[in-house]
């Protein structure tokens, strides 16, 4: 085996408009190892929403193979490409997505409910409370997403993303709605989570949210055009603060 | 097996939720089916109460009645009825003598015309009948006496009055004694009969005045026919005895050759009961299905409902589908919404049902009837036009792709 958590090899995806055939993605190869902060940058139309929608299992691709922690689901059909999302893929979306009138902890717990995990309803409560604690949110488990800041929605749409412990974290613009104070939270966030050993990857279009990983990934025109480490990562105020206080209590 | 009921639970949690969400839109949904079910129930209470109050009008008649009409001939194969009434008096009186099987016999012709006593003037059903007929009938007088064996021979100016007619007339209550003009022909009131109320057909019985047959014949109508007998058995269960031998003398009367339809028709208690049974019958199924219909529509509104909801919620159940909801998992949660709004809807509208039945009885005076059976099959039909409503907007949320439905603005 390769020891890689996510491996697409010669990756193709066509879209049919009328007689016109768009190639969106284009014999892409990627490997992603276990561990990994992975942002995947483009312009809009660069293929990058195709990428990510088959990197998350939500579509196949139309030739090539993708391997997911072991997995060929290249082939899977509809309801076994819903169980690995279910079971490997978290979740976080631009526009958050929480479900409307439904508590922060009733959200968190939805994945649970439609996961073969077969967790009594106390257990199931008991973890999404766990992630919650997990992204700062204590005291905010019967708040409905009306009545939670942008940045705390946010955070509630990870927490959801988390609590099936998937295998990797699929952030897609998550700071895309957010103020640069509360992005930088939401970032931190995922670097707390991937210095915790979680796989994330983060699409997005902006080269300065994209240096929060520790690799870049650009694509256009449905190629990879380069794939290189972040030489200067970019760190938050509170990180670097944090950097700079004499190391003396361990956290 | 444990995990499978886990999530059969949690497929119901999702679904609840989300009627839960949206409470007035649901209870706006369930409307339709409120009123459908409760349309279904009141209305077959009404059919079953009128069916319930014709069949004990029926019984009233006394389970050893018989009712003999002239009518039906057979000519060629084709049934014709001739509108010429073949029985005579005649034939009626040859009855009790030659059937051992027969107790009372009482000849009958109908007509209708006004009764004036002074200032008073009362359209109403005129019978004649004869002696024995209060016995047929069961029927007693209440003031005054019935007429005599000599007032038919005699053909007689006498006549007893319904209690309707004794009180439109003579609202004192001195009818009798008293004299009543019927198409100018002077009668004396006899008496005035007991208070019976509506017959199967839903008239007055206690709308009518009797008079003897022959009187009614000759000096009211002036024909020499009658148009019906009514006839009791000695007992009920020699009914069907005390038929065949009417039968086999009025035809060997009326000269009606073997294998030859008779010209005239006989209904026994039973008879009529079973036919009125089958007529209340076709007005429940009528009733019924006019009800059913507004079951239907309430169920077009509840697939109304659920379509728009599932377009409302294309993005929701994008993000459903992206953390691991299956085809079978959207499918449950909107069918098992469309299932439980209509099984509220249907229990509410049990209830209402229930309630209306009972205004309608009260208000109305109405006698109904509620039945275990109608209220659970309004409340089945309910469950059923649910599943069958919410499959198609079910079906179209399952089938939704998770990319485009994410996408959904």
């Amino acid at each position: 085996m390769s020891g890689l958590l996510v491996e697409l090899r010669a990756v193709v995806k066509t879209y049919r408009t009328g007689d016109v055939e768009v190639r969106a993605l284009d014999r892409v190869d990627l490997g992603i190892a276990p561990g990994e902060f992975l942002a995947i940058m483009g312009p809009s139309g660069s293929g990058k929403s195709t990428l990510m929608n088959i990197l998350g299992c939500l579509d196949r691709p139309s030739s090539g193979s993708y391997i997911l922690d072991g997995v060929d689901v290249a082939s899977l059909d509809a309801d076994q490409r819903a169980g690995i999302r279910n079971a490997k893929i978290g979740f976080v979306f631009q526009s958050f997505n929480l479900l409307p009138r439904t508590s922060a902890l009733e959200n968190v717990e939805l994945p649970l409910l439609y996961g073969e995990s077969g967790l009594g309803a106390r257990e199931r409560l008991e973890r999404s409370r766990a992630v919650l604690h997990r992204v700062g949110l204590d005291g905010r488990e019967g708040h409905q997403p009306s009545q939670l800041s942008g940045g705390q929605q946010q955070r509630v749409a990870i927490a959801r993303a988390l609590v099936t412990e998937p295998a990797v974290l699929l952030a897609d613009e998550p700071t895309g709605n957010l103020d640069s104070r509360t992005s930088e939270e939401i970032l931190d966030i995922f670097r707390a989570l991937n210095d915790g050993g979680r796989t994330v990857i983060l699409i997005t279009h902006d080269p300065d949210i994209a240096r929060a990983g520790r690799r870049v990934v650009q694509i256009r025109d449905g190629r990879i055009v380069s794939d290189e480490p972040v030489a200067a990562r970019r760190t938050s105020a509170r990180a670097a603060a944090l950097a700079a206080r004499p190391a003396s209590v361990p956290s | 097996m444990r995990a499978g009921l886990v999530r059969t639970g949690n497929i119901l949690k999702v679904g609840l939720k989300t009627i839960l969400r949206n409470t007035m839109r649901s209870s706006l949904t369930m409307l339709g089916i409120i009123i459908g079910v409760a349309c279904v129930i009141a209305m077959v209470a009404v059919a079953g109460g009128a069916s319930q109050s014709i069949q004990s009008s029926i019984a009233s008649l006394g389970t050893n009645f018989i009712m003999i009409f002239p009518g039906a001939v057979t000519q060629s194969g084709a049934r014709i009825f001739t509108g010429q009434s073949t029985l005579t008096p005649e034939d009626a009186a040859a009855i009790k003598p030659e059937c051992p099987a027969v107790a009372y016999v009482s000849a009958g012709v109908r007509t209708a015309g006004q009764v004036i006593a002074g200032e008073s003037n009362w359209g109403t059903a005129i019978y004649g009948a004869d002696v024995d007929w209060p016995f047929i009938r069961a029927w007693n007088v209440a003031e005054g006496s019935f007429f005599t064996e000599s007032d038919v021979k005699g053909a007689a100016k006498v006549c007893l009055l319904g209690s309707t007619v004794s009180e439109s007339l003579f609202p004192d209550g001195d009818a009798v004694g008293h004299l009543v003009r019927i198409k100018n022909v002077p009668f004396r009131v006899l008496g005035v009969l007991d208070k019976k109320g509506g017959s199967m057909m839903g008239a007055d019985q206690d709308d009518q005045v009797i008079a003897p047959y022959t009187t009614v014949m000759k000096r009211l109508m002036g024909t020499p026919r009658i148009s019906l007998i009514q006839v009791a058995a000695v007992s009920p269960d020699r009914v069907q005895e005390a038929k065949e031998q009417i039968e086999a003398l009025l035809r060997q009367r009326q000269r009606i050759p073997p294998g030859q339809d008779s010209n005239f028709m006989m209904r026994t208690q039973e008879e009529i009961a079973s036919t009125a049974a089958q007529n209340t019958r076709t007005l429940s199924i009528l009733l019924g299905s006019v009800a059913a219909i507004s079951l239907l529509v309430g169920g077009i509104g509840i697939m109304n409902i659920m379509l728009v909801s599932v377009t409302e919620r294309t993005r929701e159940i994008g993000v459903r589908m992206a953390i691991g909801a299956k085809g079978r998992h959207i499918l449950a949660q909107f069918l098992l919404e469309a299932v439980v709004l209509s099984v509220v809807g249907g229990a509410i509208g049990v209830l209402l049902g229930i309630a209306a039945s009972a205004l309608i009885s009260e208000l109305a005076g109405w006698p109904v009837r509620i039945g275990a059976g109608p209220v659970a099959l309004a409340f089945g039909f309910a469950a059923l036009v649910g599943v069958f409503f919410g499959l198609y907007p079910a079906r179209k949320a399952a089938r939704l792709d998770p990319i485009e439905a994410l996408r959904y603005e």
